[in-house]
């Protein structure tokens, strides 16, 4: 899927009215289409090619791909090079950023510094806490919170100044992301922290794991009743459990994620639970596009990343369309070879 | 004291009307203490504050109090410190993500919130916290902001 103005690999597009930033995520939001991005699983590795190698398995099939800043407290390649190494050969990188880790200081000039290097989208988090990971001596910062998080960073963009006020000279032209839990307690605070989130800037959202359509559709009622829905666009949180022991390590060990029993239940009663787990996923993601307010679905597959192209291909999602991925060779900043 | 900030939570609507009348009266005492200057007040103010807001709501002199937007739950409690409502975390029966032997901060503040007569006011936006003011006394800070023409 290409655009008429289609920018040469690694340069933003020209900013259409009313649009926040030069990124192909916003615009393919915008113009209704419903989306598909991905979690990327960052190298432990100071090899680029890690970084590509990784991004390619899921070319022509996703529009964005986020990449996790510490995920789950442990350290990885940074987020804001994976997404300028993205940058370089034209992807679209959703950068988290995590508050677990820097303070104000190091994150406003981390977003300087991304959308300097082309990034376009930015996913503020409150990041898990240290205990989650594999480091849990490790000094929490959490000096800013997600919402505080997306206030500064819109204030950098529409005011052209720092928390502190000093001014900038150029503005970082990001658009702005969030995360949201709809599963947890407090349950009802849920839409309006919803609400809040919107209010500090937030343009988009990323889901926790949507397996309880149930919870889930309640969440977006009230967040239509509150008049949410026209103001954000919903990417709702996929994946495919790869067995009933693994759907149940997760619950009990990823922070904030809920898979109810009658799943784990589906995937212990099939022969084959990897493949059975892909097939609750498509349903899901088939489910989940009727559900008024989604604009699009972010699949999370850890360790599982090479069968988001299958999943993506079976749930019919994209309608015929081929999103855009870089065309390799003829690329001057892309200095990996071919592989698998 | 986690039993007298459980209690604290339970009756948020009493405690928001003590503390209302309680700021009502801080006020009309300013310009006493502004006699008295604010400097020399700062440390023996800040040890009641820290004793009697240490007992009932376990508070960590952040500095910047917003118990009445949280539901009367210091959300300094909150291992992620937390000031505008929970983390993605949260763990089934509303316990905490880091701490799973205590119950989320903002499940807590959130049931506060809504036996106050000012509920909504848990919605509002909180600006991340001034690390200066660690330690420092938010009661004077309130005089300072409600009755000088220019708060420093
Ligand atoms: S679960 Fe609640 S108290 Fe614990 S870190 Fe998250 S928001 Fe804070």
């Amino acid at each position: 899927m290409k655009f008429e103005d289609e920018p040469v690999p690694g340069q933003p597009f020209p900013i259409r009215p009313g649009h926040s930033s030069g990124g192909r995520l916003e615009r393919i939001l915008r113009e209704g289409v419903f989306a598909v991005t991905a979690e990327l699983d960052p190298p432990d590795s100071a090899d680029a090619e890690d970084v590509y190698r990784r991004a390619r398995i899921f070319d022509g099939f996703i529009d964005a791909m986020n990449a996790t800043d510490g995920a789950g407290a442990n350290c990885h390649m940074s987020s804001v090079a994976v997404c300028a190494l993205l940058r370089r050969v034209g992807y679209a990188p959703v950068m988290q950023v995590a508050c677990r880790d820097k303070n104000r200081i190091a994150i406003q000039g981390d977003v300087l510094g991304a959308a300097a290097m082309g990034v376009c989208n930015i996913l503020c988090l409150t990041g898990d806490g240290v205990q989650a990971g594999d480091d849990p001596g490790a000094k929490p910062v959490f000096d800013l919170d997600s919402l505080s998080l997306l206030e500064t960073i819109r204030t950098m963009r529409e005011e052209s100044r720092l928390l502190t006020g000093r001014k900038l000279d150029s503005p970082p032209r990001v658009f702005l992301g969030a995360a949201t839990n709809p599963f947890t307690e407090p349950l009802e605070f849920q839409p309006i922290r919803l609400a809040k989130k919107i209010a500090a800037g937030a343009q988009f959202i990323q889901t926790q794991y949507c397996f309880d359509l149930d919870k889930f559709r309640i969440f977006m009622t009230r967040a239509r009743d509150l008049g949410l829905l026209e103001q954000v666009f919903i990417l709702a949180g996929v994946g495919p459990p790869a067995s009933a022991r693994a759907a149940r390590w997760m619950r009990s060990h990823i922070p904030g994620v809920t898979i109810p029993d009658s799943i784990i239940h589906r995937l212990e009663g099939a022969g084959d639970q990897q493949a059975e787990g892909r097939k609750i996923c498509i349903e899901l993601i088939q489910q989940l596009r009727e559900i008024e307010g989604v604009s699009g679905v972010h699949i999370m597959a850890y360790r599982q990343e090479k069968s988001i192209a299958a999943i993506v291909r079976d749930s019919g999602v994209l309608d015929g369309r081929t999103p855009w991925y870089p065309e390799r060779g003829r690329n001057p900043g892309y200095l990996g070879q071919e592989t698998d | 004291m986690l039993r007298l900030r459980l209690w604290s939570v339970r009756h948020a609507r009493l405690l928001e009307a003590i503390y209302e009348a309680f700021e009502r009266f801080l006020i009309k005492l300013g310009p006493l203490l502004e006699r008295i200057g604010h400097e020399r007040l700062e440390k023996p103010v800040a040890a009641l504050e820290r004793i009697s807001k240490g007992l009932f709501f376990d508070c960590q002199m952040c500095g910047e109090c917003i118990l009445s937007s949280t539901g009367m739950s210091c959300p300094m409690n909150c291992p992620k410190t937390l000031r505008n409502g929970p983390c993605g975390g949260v763990r089934p029966g509303g316990f905490c993500e880091v701490k799973p032997e205590m119950r989320c901060v903002w499940v807590e503040a959130w049931e506060g919130s809504r036996l106050m007569r000012k509920p909504e006011a848990i919605r509002a936006l909180q600006k991340p916290v001034d690390a200066r003011l660690k330690g420092r006394s938010s009661w004077l800070r309130v005089i300072r902001e409600k009755t000088r023409d220019n708060p420093p």
